[in-house]
């Protein structure tokens, strides 16, 4: 449902302001709060990091705030590299990964917040269950009817690259948090993550399941609530276009009607 | 189990509040936009029409209303509603077909809605 304000329990504050350290190119980092522990709403936290001292990305400067001036700064990280999806969070204004989204390419204070429209567990950490009960809903796996061949499924070259550019998502949740019909209707509409997911298991030449899959699909919500604002394929951290796949489960069970 | 703590509720993220906007959601979010303020010009025009079927008396008076400025006003931005509505239909028509959906072109084909409808009301208005 269309709510436009945060709940009352949601609304931030403004935070404590940590000490600023001497040095010729010290950044603003403001920075989203939330501890389970102490009863309060949600605050902005201001720091001040010295470049000089500091990596090229947004996690260098996390990760120096937490070993040197807040330990109790929490949020997740793991591969630094892209790849694992830990560190998806609101950077600036759109959603992205930390680890791969340089200093350099904001301008200003730096403002990070939680991906939007979830429940934060503590911090920049959102509780993802619900977007991963939704991936696993639209069965993201090889289903096949005939029998196992001897060796292995085989894909003609022409049909392995119908997968390319939708086997690369790491599952960071950058997409389905910047879609404002999956922040009104997330409980029922699939969002762009997952639909793509399901899209990469449509086209995959070696299933068998595509007309249960597309069945599955044909629902009001469950699809049908993509307006095509595509802030997802905006947003992607990893250039991937969310917005186009849905668009082509769309189209297919048109053709399939018609 | 003394010190089980009760579950807290927790906080939703901010998201309206903090998302940067993005072209291709204002195009979007404007298609629904003119749609529904063209209610307001739908009214105007269906009062006007029964206002001259019920007679001369009424009819000169909502007639001064529709002509004045602010009549003007309503269906002179609901001219630019009606060509947004149009433009962004067919942009919708284009993307059902699969096309268009890189971010570049979407992007261009938005400002394609919004510079054409400017364009077109203005082309109409002056034809009219």
């Amino acid at each position: 449902m269309v709510q436009f304000t945060l709940p009352k329990n949601s609304k931030i504050r403004v935070g404590k302001t940590w000490p600023k350290p001497d040095g010729q190119n010290v950044r603003m980092f403001s920075i989203y709060r939330w501890n389970p522990d102490d009863g309060k709403n949600p605050q902005v936290d201001t720091y001040f990091v010295d470049m000089d001292t500091c990596g090229p990305m947004i996690l260098d400067a996390l990760i120096k705030i937490k070993t040197e001036i807040d330990p109790t700064l929490t949020f997740r990280r793991s591969c630094r590299e892209g790849i694992c999806g830990s560190c998806a969070m609101n950077i600036d204004g759109i959603n992205t990964l930390a680890c791969i989204y340089g200093m350099d390419e904001v301008k200003g204070d730096v403002k990070i917040y939680p991906l939007p429209h979830m429940p934060v567990i503590k911090d920049l950490i959102p509780d993802l269950n619900h977007f991963y009960a939704q991936h696993a809903s639209i069965m993201p796996w090889l289903e096949t009817k005939t029998n196992r061949p001897g060796k292995e499924w085989k894909q003609s070259i022409e049909d392995r690259k119908k997968l390319d550019g939708l086997y690369e998502c790491v599952m960071c949740a950058s997409c389905s948090t910047s879609c404002p019909s999956y922040w009104w209707n997330g409980d029922r509409y699939l969002g762009p993550a997952a639909l793509l997911h399901a899209y990469r298991w449509i086209v995959d030449s070696r299933d068998e399941a595509t007309g249960e899959r597309l069945d599955d699909l044909e629902d009001p919500f469950k699809l049908y609530r993509c307006h095509t604002i595509m802030n997802c394929a905006k947003t992607c951290p990893k250039g991937l276009n969310p917005a186009r796949a849905i668009a082509h489960i769309k189209k297919m069970l048109v053709d399939r009607t018609v | 189990m003394a010190d089980v703590k009760q579950p807290v509720e927790r906080p939703l993220s901010p998201h309206l509040q903090i998302y940067r906007p993005q072209m291709t959601a204002i195009s979007s979010i404007l298609s629904r936009i003119t749609g529904n303020a063209l209610i307001v010009g739908v009214v105007l025009a269906v009062w006007w029409l029964l206002a001259a079927a019920s007679g001369p008396n009424y009819f000169a008076y909502v007639n001064a209303v529709a002509t004045s400025w602010f009549g003007d006003l309503v269906f002179a931005l609901s001219l630019l509603a009606v060509w947004y509505h149009y433009l962004a239909g067919l942009r919708h028509l284009w993307f059902d077909a699969g096309k268009g959906l890189e971010v570049e072109t979407a992007e261009l084909l938005g400002w394609g809605c919004i510079i054409g409808s400017v364009v077109l009301t203005a082309i109409t208005i002056v034809l009219i």
